[in-house]
Order: structure tokens, then sequence, then C-alpha cells
């Protein structure tokens, strides 16, 4: 039975992908088993594919969540490895469920490319890095008045880049690539002065210089860039599901639940986590949200809370070592506040 | 006629609706038609169904936008002010700078390496085959890939550039030379480059009515390089010598001043014509083997020499043959010049990406690829056809 | 008749003379053919000094002082670089090709089931072979298997998912294996698609004719990246909402409409080239249309063609490295992405990474083109006039 199955999805994925009813997101990921997830192709703590080929990083386990919360396990997600230009085209067209590619929200993607963002996984800004080795003299973006600078096309960074410069007045060269990698590369052969992209990212791509300890990101922070998971529009219990798994993953760390202690705070004489975790007596967040009443119990079991996702991938138990900063729950100064569950 | 006429009406009614070739062709093109209209009408119900579900305007209204990103090559005046429409006209030009480039130093390098195949002298023969197998059979984004991976990579830093004769530079920023700004007057020397042309073009002409009536030759040649040289350079000298040269200076990052070519435009210009070259030659060797050995022993029996012989009677002759494949060469190569968009020169292809990333109009993208590639194909093919029409065989 | 006295006749052949000193002898041949005129002399010379110094440099950097083998990108860093070579080296880091040749290979195709591509490609060389040694037998045969039932063993053995074997989703193929899948759909499907489209173009239907006409030359005048842009970008707007393609079927599909507007023309040439006489003959057999084509005009029209079916081939596997631009992993592609891989990021990498490319490749398409050449060869034996 499940050989037939699976060959079915076998024939059926290598041709074209046709389900009944479209409207229904969350219909079609149960039919099919499984969530396919847009993730960047290779971007250090966000989404990269480790030795043995499996996808790490914090947009990945975003989508893990989700799909804890819809099926109760974790695993049951495909990542597409998207390029920043065919991203859209990919949610827009149905390939993927879920666009989580360290993608920028902004007014003109909400409204004009039909996309609906649940929430900011990770706040962001775009910021410069150089090698500060053979520019020992260079401090601060502001000084870098004819620079050429390496930048991914299509993204916001390269429209921020040319707001900022053209604001303080300086000159430069634009070197404009189609993929991480290749801006990567370009930037390591000595091909551009500065690199550009979100500050997060340059922590990731300095990790995978030739010498990273050459490199400094420089200190001015040009723009928000508020990183978020996005769905299409026109389905709105799709778009629930994936914004309140982001703020269950928000709600669990501020609790204090983690993928260590859940199973015993399901016992906690706390109503809050009580009905988080879809225990109180009739409960019914879950089921009216179209999953399990476990669902939250079920995500913190698959990848842990928001603070947890956040330091195995890019915070402490990484090799990246950002600091939680304006990414910090709101009860401890930062910016992450998760709506209420109840 | 009659007869079959008649033979034809006794047939029985039904047979000849059936096996008539005229009935069955059209019922076939009526089927095929209607399929076509609903298959396209399929379509375009569902784009317009998934542009409404996704809220994506449609129409060329996007192109009035302010781009907002900057482009590095600017050929023509562009900021990140500037509309979308005028981002796709800088691609635009882009494309067709590294398609001419390309297209006149491949054209060279494939006639001299062509020539070479066929030299009598063995060693640049295998030289100049070496050379077309193993460029004819590597696809040719490798070979651009090389180019600026493997070779313009691994140029110094600008603190280190190589120095070149006359303020040249060269390093991985790519090739810095002199600028040269001209200041007021500078008509003066165009004005004298017209000149000498049409009085060039003047001395042929009586020279050849002199040669065709007297048989006397005048050097054409000479003069009319004198008077090519001579008038430019008498304006650039009444106009009291208006050029100064912008030399390339160091600066903080890059050096500054002159004018710089950029490693993505050098790589992909020299992938295009390194390649294309090769076939260039094949064609060429094609062309010149296709004249009859007769013509050559003519020419020699009338006593021309070999270069002359070569000159008058071989290249006329082969360049009927040369050209149609030659311009299926140069519309590939004006195609390849798309693959920019691996490197990051800004081309056409290039920045049409960045603006669907932004706009998410792909449909109004692809026809204006469409719209601009088909008629660089259409000018490019006209043109040769002309050219090849001056060339063909005058038969008196 | 007279007697003649035949006595100053000889009766035997003359004893024959060596060639004259000048004429024979690598002196002669090295006279002719690299020095006969002071032009040529130079040119000799010249041409002697820079093959000498190209193929040194060539040697040198390929083999002579090329490293084979390590773990990481320290055994092709110099001193200064902080490895332990010489400063100044520059050779190939064949290591590097070494260690990631599986990839190169396979992509990420899981590694306990690598057999079953390796069992394609056996199956694959072992039914081409055959069809093209002109003499080896059962032709027909060997192709229907070939054209016919491969591809569908091929799917079972690399896609799976039924029959006993575990599913492998395309995104987790790449390299070689996908340089030649593509190829091998381009050929098996433009084919037959560019027959069809050079019949319609020569069809007396005019609407056949029109369409035929609009597709080929629109295909022709665009590149190929914007038919695959087309197919990655505008193919999922044009069917209805929740179907959609697997990225590489919709490469697969530009690449073979592609391919087939090329084919076409090529065809097309073969289908002008056959006398009038021959149609007029099949029509007066009173042979129906597709009978007059599949059996007395295309047998020879496609004969006359293979040098220029071949070299499309060659052609359209070229193009298949353009798959890259739309994030396909190809040979050349997979390649380029392990250039990033900063356990390998040397000055030497990017190089040697796009030689071997370039070798496999060359390999490839001079076989083609050698083997086009062949069968021109061949073929025209049979039309000596």
């Amino acid at each position: 039975m499940k050989n037939t199955m699976i060959g079915i999805i076998g024939a059926a994925a290598f041709g074209v992908m046709a389900s009944a009813a479209s409207a229904a997101t969350l219909d079609d990921v149960k039919a099919k088993g499984f969530i396919q997830c847009g993730v960047n192709t290779a971007l250090a703590g966000f989404s990269a594919p480790d030795d043995k080929g499996e996808w790490t990083g914090l947009d990945v386990d975003f989508c893990r969540a989700v799909a804890a919360a819809v099926f109760g396990d974790g695993t049951k997600v495909k990542f597409t490895p998207l390029s920043a230009k065919d991203r859209f085209t990919a949610l827009q067209s149905g390939e993927i469920d879920i666009l989580s590619r360290n993608t920028t929200w902004t007014i003109n993607r909400d409204t004009a490319l039909g996309l609906n963002f649940a929430g900011v996984t990770y706040f962001d800004g775009q910021g410069f890095m150089i090698n500060a080795k053979k520019l020992p003299g260079v401090n601060s973006a502001l000084q870098l008045s004819g620079a050429s600078v390496c930048v991914q096309s299509g993204t916001t960074t390269e429209l921020n880049l040319a707001d900022y410069f053209k604001a303080n007045n300086l000159e430069y060269n634009p070197v404009v690539f189609e993929k991480v990698e290749e801006a990567n590369a370009a930037y390591d052969a000595g091909r551009c002065d500065a690199y550009t992209t979100d500050q997060s990212g340059l922590y990731g791509i300095r990790l995978t210089l030739a010498s990273p300890g050459d490199h400094v990101v420089l200190p001015e922070i040009i723009s928000k860039e508020p990183l978020g998971p996005a769905v299409r529009q026109g389905d709105d219990q799709w778009f629930d599901i994936v914004k309140w798994t982001y703020f269950a993953l928000l709600n669990a760390e501020e609790l204090g639940i983690t993928k260590a202690n859940v199973e015993e705070m399901k016992n906690s004489p706390n109503p809050e986590i009580k009905r988080v975790l879809g225990v109180e007596a009739e409960s019914k967040i879950g089921t009216d949200l179209g999953l399990t009443n476990d669902w939250v119990v079920n995500i913190v079991k698959a990848t842990g809370n928001y603070g947890e996702i956040f330091e195995n991938n890019v915070g402490s138990g990484s090799p990246l070592k950002i600091s939680r900063g304006i990414n910090a729950l709101w009860t401890k100064g930062g910016l992450q506040y998760g709506v209420p569950i109840r | 006629m009659a007869v079959q006429h008649v033979s034809r009406a006794q047939e029985p009614a039904k047979a000849s609706l059936l096996y008539d070739p005229k009935v069955r062709s059209i019922f076939f093109q009526v089927v095929l038609l209607l399929l076509l209209i609903a298959g396209v009408w399929w379509i375009v119900d569902n784009t317009i169904e998934n542009l409404r579900r996704s809220n994506i305007s449609t129409g060329f209204d996007f192109l009035r936008g302010r781009a907002g990103f900057d482009i590095s090559d600017t050929p023509i005046q562009y900021s990140s002010d500037s509309t979308y429409g005028r981002a796709i006209l800088v691609g635009f030009w882009n494309t067709i700078i590294v398609a001419v480039a390309g297209i006149v130093t491949a054209t060279i390098l494939g006639f001299i390496i062509g020539v070479g195949r066929l030299s009598r002298n063995w060693l640049l023969r295998k030289i100049a085959m070496v050379y077309v197998e193993t460029f004819r059979n590597i696809p040719p984004l490798l070979v651009i890939f090389f180019w600026y991976l493997g070779v313009l990579a691994v140029l110094p830093a600008p603190r280190d550039s190589i120095v070149l004769p006359f303020g040249s530079y060269l390093n991985s920023r790519g090739f810095y030379f002199p600028r040269f700004l001209w200041g007021d007057g500078a008509w003066l020397i165009v004005a004298g480059l017209v000149v000498g042309i049409g009085l060039t073009w003047f001395v042929a002409r009586r020279a050849k009515a002199r040669q065709m009536t007297t048989g006397q030759r005048f050097p054409v040649f000479w003069t009319g390089l004198a008077l090519i040289v001579g008038f430019p350079l008498l304006g650039f000298a009444l106009a009291g010598f208006p050029l100064t040269l912008d030399f390339p200076k160091a600066g903080t990052f890059n050096l500054t001043g002159g004018f710089n070519v950029k490693p993505e435009f050098l790589s992909l210009y020299l992938a295009l014509s390194f390649y294309t070259a090769a076939f260039i030659a094949e064609i060429v060797r094609a062309g010149i083997l296709g004249v009859s050995k007769g013509q050559s022993e003519a020419a020699a029996a009338l006593g021309l020499r070999p270069g002359t012989a070569l000159r008058l009677v071989i290249i006329p002759q082969a360049l009927r043959i040369i050209i149609p494949p030659l311009t299926s060469q140069y519309l590939n190569l004006t195609k390849n010049s798309s693959l920019a968009v691996a490197i990051g020169y800004p081309d056409l292809y290039a920045i049409g990406g960045t603006i669907l990333n932004q706009t998410g109009q792909a449909i109004e993208i692809v026809v204006i690829f469409m719209i601009i590639y088909l008629s660089i194909s259409l000018v490019t093919s006209f043109f040769m056809n002309w050219f090849n029409a001056r060339m063909a065989l005058k038969e008196r | 008749m007279q007697e003649h006295d035949m006595s100053w006749v000889r009766t035997e052949m003359a004893l024959a003379q060596p060639a004259p000193r000048s004429e024979a002898g690598l002196g002669s041949w090295v006279r002719k053919n690299l020095f006969a005129t002071p032009i040529d002399s130079v040119l000799t010379v010249l041409g002697l000094l820079f093959a000498t110094w190209a193929l040194s440099q060539i040697l040198g950097w390929a083999i002579f002082n090329a490293q084979w083998t390590g773990t990481d990108r320290t055994a092709c860093l110099t001193v200064d670089q902080g490895g332990a070579l010489p400063s100044g080296w520059s050779g190939a880091c064949w290591a590097f090709v070494n260690a990631k040749f599986a990839q190169f290979m396979f992509g990420r195709y899981p590694v306990d089931e690598r057999w079953r591509v390796i069992l394609t490609g056996i199956i694959f060389v072992a039914l081409l072979a055959p069809l093209l040694i002109p003499r080896a037998p059962y032709k027909r045969l060997n192709a229907i298997l070939f054209f016919a039932v491969f591809p569908f063993i091929a799917f079972w053995l690399l896609i799976g998912g039924f029959l006993g074997l575990s599913y492998v989703e395309t995104p987790l193929w790449g390299g070689l294996l996908v340089t030649l899948v593509l190829s091998y759909v381009g050929i098996v499907v433009s084919l037959p698609l560019g027959v069809l489209l050079a019949l319609g173009r020569r069809s007396k239907m005019p609407a056949v004719k029109m369409l035929s006409v609009i597709f080929i030359e629109t295909v022709r005048g665009v590149p190929l990246v914007t038919i695959l842009f087309m197919a990655s970008f505008m193919l999922p707007l044009f069917v209805p909402p929740g179907m959609t393609f697997d990225k590489f079927l919709r490469a697969l599909i530009g690449v073979a409409l592609f391919a087939s507007a090329y084919m076409a023309e090529v065809v097309r040439g073969g289908l002008q080239a056959i006398p009038k006489g021959q149609y007029e003959g099949a029509d007066s057999l009173g042979l129906g249309y597709w009978q007059k084509m599949g059996l007395i005009i295309m047998p020879q029209a496609l004969k006359l063609v293979i040098p220029g079916i071949v070299n499309t081939f060659i052609g359209m596997f070229k193009d298949t490295t353009l798959v890259l631009i739309i994030s396909m992993f190809d040979l050349l592609g997979i390649v380029k992405q392990n250039l990033a891989d900063a356990n390998w990021a040397t000055p030497q990498t990017a190089r040697t990474g796009l030689v071997f490319a370039a070798i496999v490749f060359w390999v490839f398409c001079f076989g083609m083109s050698r083997y086009s050449m062949f069968m021109e060869r061949r073929l025209d034996t049979g039309h000596t006039r």
C-alpha cells in the first residue's frame, strides 16, 4: 500500500503535479503528505545543506515547525532551493507552499506581488563587510566612496544600496550577481571592495570565505530588513496556520516551554501554559485553526521554541555567534512579541 | 481534362468527400486551428485567473516606474532615479555593444585562423586546427566562466596593477586607459573626417574612370589615406588642439578617472569572440576550399601574384559561400551574449530579470525580450542579406 | 602484318630509382612544409616558439606541477597563502576534482542508490554502441529498444518510487547525470518534433505552414535563456492554479522545444534536396501522404542531413549548460557550485574545476563530431556520381 502510494507520488512528482482544490493549501498539503518549502540556495545560519545534504538553518527550522503543526512530524517537509529571482514565481505558481527564504517584508511585495507575510522571524538590517587586511583605514561605510560593491540582484539590498549612496552623495560601482554564491566568490576573489547584504547574512557569508579573520562588518546599518515567511494571498486558513506557528514559537519561549521540558509542562498548573499546549479541558484552539489541539506541543518537540531555534542556528550554539539584540523577546528589550494564544 | 472531369463526377459523392485531398486538408486545418484557439484560450484564461489571484496588475505601465537600482555599465545616461523603461534601454545598448565588439573581433580572428588552416605551413595548420577543435567543442558558458573565474579573477588588486604602455592599467577591476576629453571646436575634426572621406570617394571614382579609359593607374590608397588622416588633423590644428587626456589615477579603492572596461564585459567579449571565431574559421575554410582550383590557376595564368589573386579572384568568390553561414554565426553570437547574466554583465536579459523580480511582470518582460531579440535578428539578417546581394555573382 | 625488330624494347621494368635527395626524407618535408618561403620560415619559428611555450605551460600546469591528492585546500596553497607549496607555484589542483568527483557525476543523488544511475549508464552504452556501429545486426530492434523502451527503464531506474525502488526526487539530481538526461531526452523528443515541423513548413496547407514558420522563426530568433526563462516563469502562469511542473521537466520542455526548431531547419534542408521526381514517383504509386513521407522521402532526406542532425545534437549538448542560469545543477553548474566551497577555495580551484568540466564536454562533443564525419564519409560512398 505504502509502496504504491509512493509510486504514484513519484510518477506525479516528475511530471505534472495536479491537485483538485487549490484554494485550500492545507488540504493539498495533507493530501500530498508533506510541505514544500522554498529556502535560500546557500546562506549559512538560515538555510544551507550540511555535509550530509540535510538542510539546516533558521528559515529551514521554521518550515519544520509548520510541518510539525500540521502533521505532528517536523520531518514532513521538502525544501526547494531558490534564487532571489525565482522565489516569488515559485510561490505564486504553487510550486512551494511557504517561502521561508530570508525575504524582506515590504509593501510592494505584500500588494503588487501578491504575497502575505506571516511575521518577522528575524529583524535584520543591511550592512557592509570589507577586507580589513586590504583596507586597514576603513571603519565606516561613509568612507566607501569610489568603492566597488558586490550585491545580489533583485533584492531590497540592491535598492537600499542605491538609496544610501545617493543620500550621502557617494560614488560607487555596483557589481551585481544573480546568486549568493556568485557574489561570495567574486568578493572573495577581490572583485569588490565591499560586500553588502543583511547583517545576519554577512556574518554567515564571512564564515564561508577563505580567511574569515580578515573581514570585518562595518557598524552602519542602512535599512530595516524584517525577514519573514510568506504565503500566497487568498488562502486565509493557511496564512493563519503559518502566522500562528510563528506566534506559538514566541509564546513558547516566553512561557519557558522548551524542547526538553515540553512533556512536563503539560502538567503545569499555569492556566496559560495549559491553554497554549492544548491540555485545557474543552480546548478548541488547535481545531479552530484546522489542526490538532496538541499543535504547539508538536512544534516545540520538533524544533524547540523561538529562542532555541535562534541560538542553534545563528546564536551562541552556532559558528555565527550573533547576539539576540532586537530579536530578543519584548520582555527582554527586543521586538519579538508573541500575540496571545487565547 | 474533360475526361477526368467526367469520371470525377461519376464517383459516389460520399467517397469523393472523404477522399478528396482538398476537403481533407481544409478539415484538418480547421481542426488544427480550433485546437490552437482552444489551447490559447485555455492558457489566456488560466493566466488571467492566476494574475487575478495573486493580485498582479498587467500592462506596460510599470515601465514608467522608478527603477531604484544602479547599473555598473551605463552607455546612456542612467541613475537609480531613471525609469524601468530606461533601464531596459541601458540593457539593450549593453547587449548591442558586446555583440558588435564580439562580431568584429570574432570575424577578424576567424578569418586569420581560417586562412591559417589552409596554410602551406604544416605547423600553422596544426595550431589553427587545435584552436578550432578546442573551442568548437566546449560550451560557450564554460568559456565565459574560464575567462571570468580562471583568468581575470586572479589579476592583481588595484594597488598592484599591471602597468601597460600609454597610461593604461590592468587589474582585478578591469582594464583602465586614458579617456579623451574633447574641448571646444572638436567638431572641426569630425568635419575634416567627413570631407576627407568624401574627397577620397570622389578621387576613387575618377581614378577608376581614368583607368578604364586610359589604362593608367592612380595611387588611390595612398591619396585616400592622406586625405582621410590629413583633413581631421588640419581640423584638429585649426581648433587649437582641443584635446586633454584624463589618465587613470590611484584612488582609495579603485583607479579613478580614465576609461574603465570592467572584467564582466572583458570576459564576455573575449569568450564570445574566441568561441565564435572557431566557427567562423571553419566557414572561411569551407568558403575558400569551395572556390574551384581552376580559378586560382587561371589567375596565375593571367600573371596575378598570389596576394593579388587572393584579393581579386579567390576572396570575392569565397565570400559568396561564406556570407550566409556567417550571418547565422553573427546571430548566434548576439543570442549568446545573453549568457552575460551568469557573470553579472548588465545586458538586456540580466536587467529584465531584475525588473521582473521587483515588479512581477513576467509576461510583459518576456514580450519585451522577444520583441527586442527578434528585431535584432531581423535587422542583422536584413543587413547581411543586403551585403550578400551586393556580393552576389554579377553576370553581364 | 610485318615483323618488327623488337630488340630495342626493354623486356623488364627499370629499377625504381630513389627520389632525388631534395624530394625525399625528413629534410625535404621540413623544407616544403615549414620553410618554403622566408615568410613561412619566420611564421614557423614564431609558431614553434608559441607552441613550445603553450605546451610547456599547459603540461606544466596540468601534469608536472599539479597536486593530485589532498583532503582540503591546504594541499593546493603556497607558503604565503598558508599552505606548503613553494611560493609562485601554479598548477592544477586535481585533488579538488578528486574529492568532488562523485558529486560531479551524480549531484546529490543518494549514495546508496547510485548503482541505479550506473546501471542506467551501462544499459545506455550497451544499447547505443551497436546502434552506432554500422555493421552490427538487428538495427531495427536496437533502435526500438533505444528510443522507445529505454526511456521507461531509465525512468524507473532513475526516479523509481515503484516496483521496489525507492523514490529519488529530481532536485537531488545533478552533475553529468543531469547533462546526459537533458541531452538524451532533448534528442529523442526534438528529432520527431523537428521532422513534423519541417513537414509542416513545407506543407501545402496554409494554416499548418504558417504556424510552423512562426514557431520555428520565433524560437530560432531568441536566445535559449529566454526560452528557459519562459519555461520557468511563464509556464506556471499558463496552467490552472495548483498544477505545477517539476523544475526539471520545465527545463526539459525548454531545451526540447528549442532544439526541435533547429532540427526542423536541418530536416527541411534535406527535404529540399530530394528531387521532385521522388515525390511524383511516390504519388504515382498511389501512396498516401504519410506513406510517401515515411517510406520514400524521409529515409532519403534524413540520410542526407545526418551530419546536420549530429551538429544540432552537439549544439544542444553544449546548450544544456544554460540550465544553470535557472538554478539547476548540470555538470557545469555543480562544478561552479563547488568552487564556492570554502574548504577548497584556492586561486587554482576555479581553473581546475572549469578545465575538468571542459575536458568532459570536449570528449563528448569531439566524439560526436568525429562520428558525424565518419558517417558522412560512409554515406558519401553510396552516392558516388
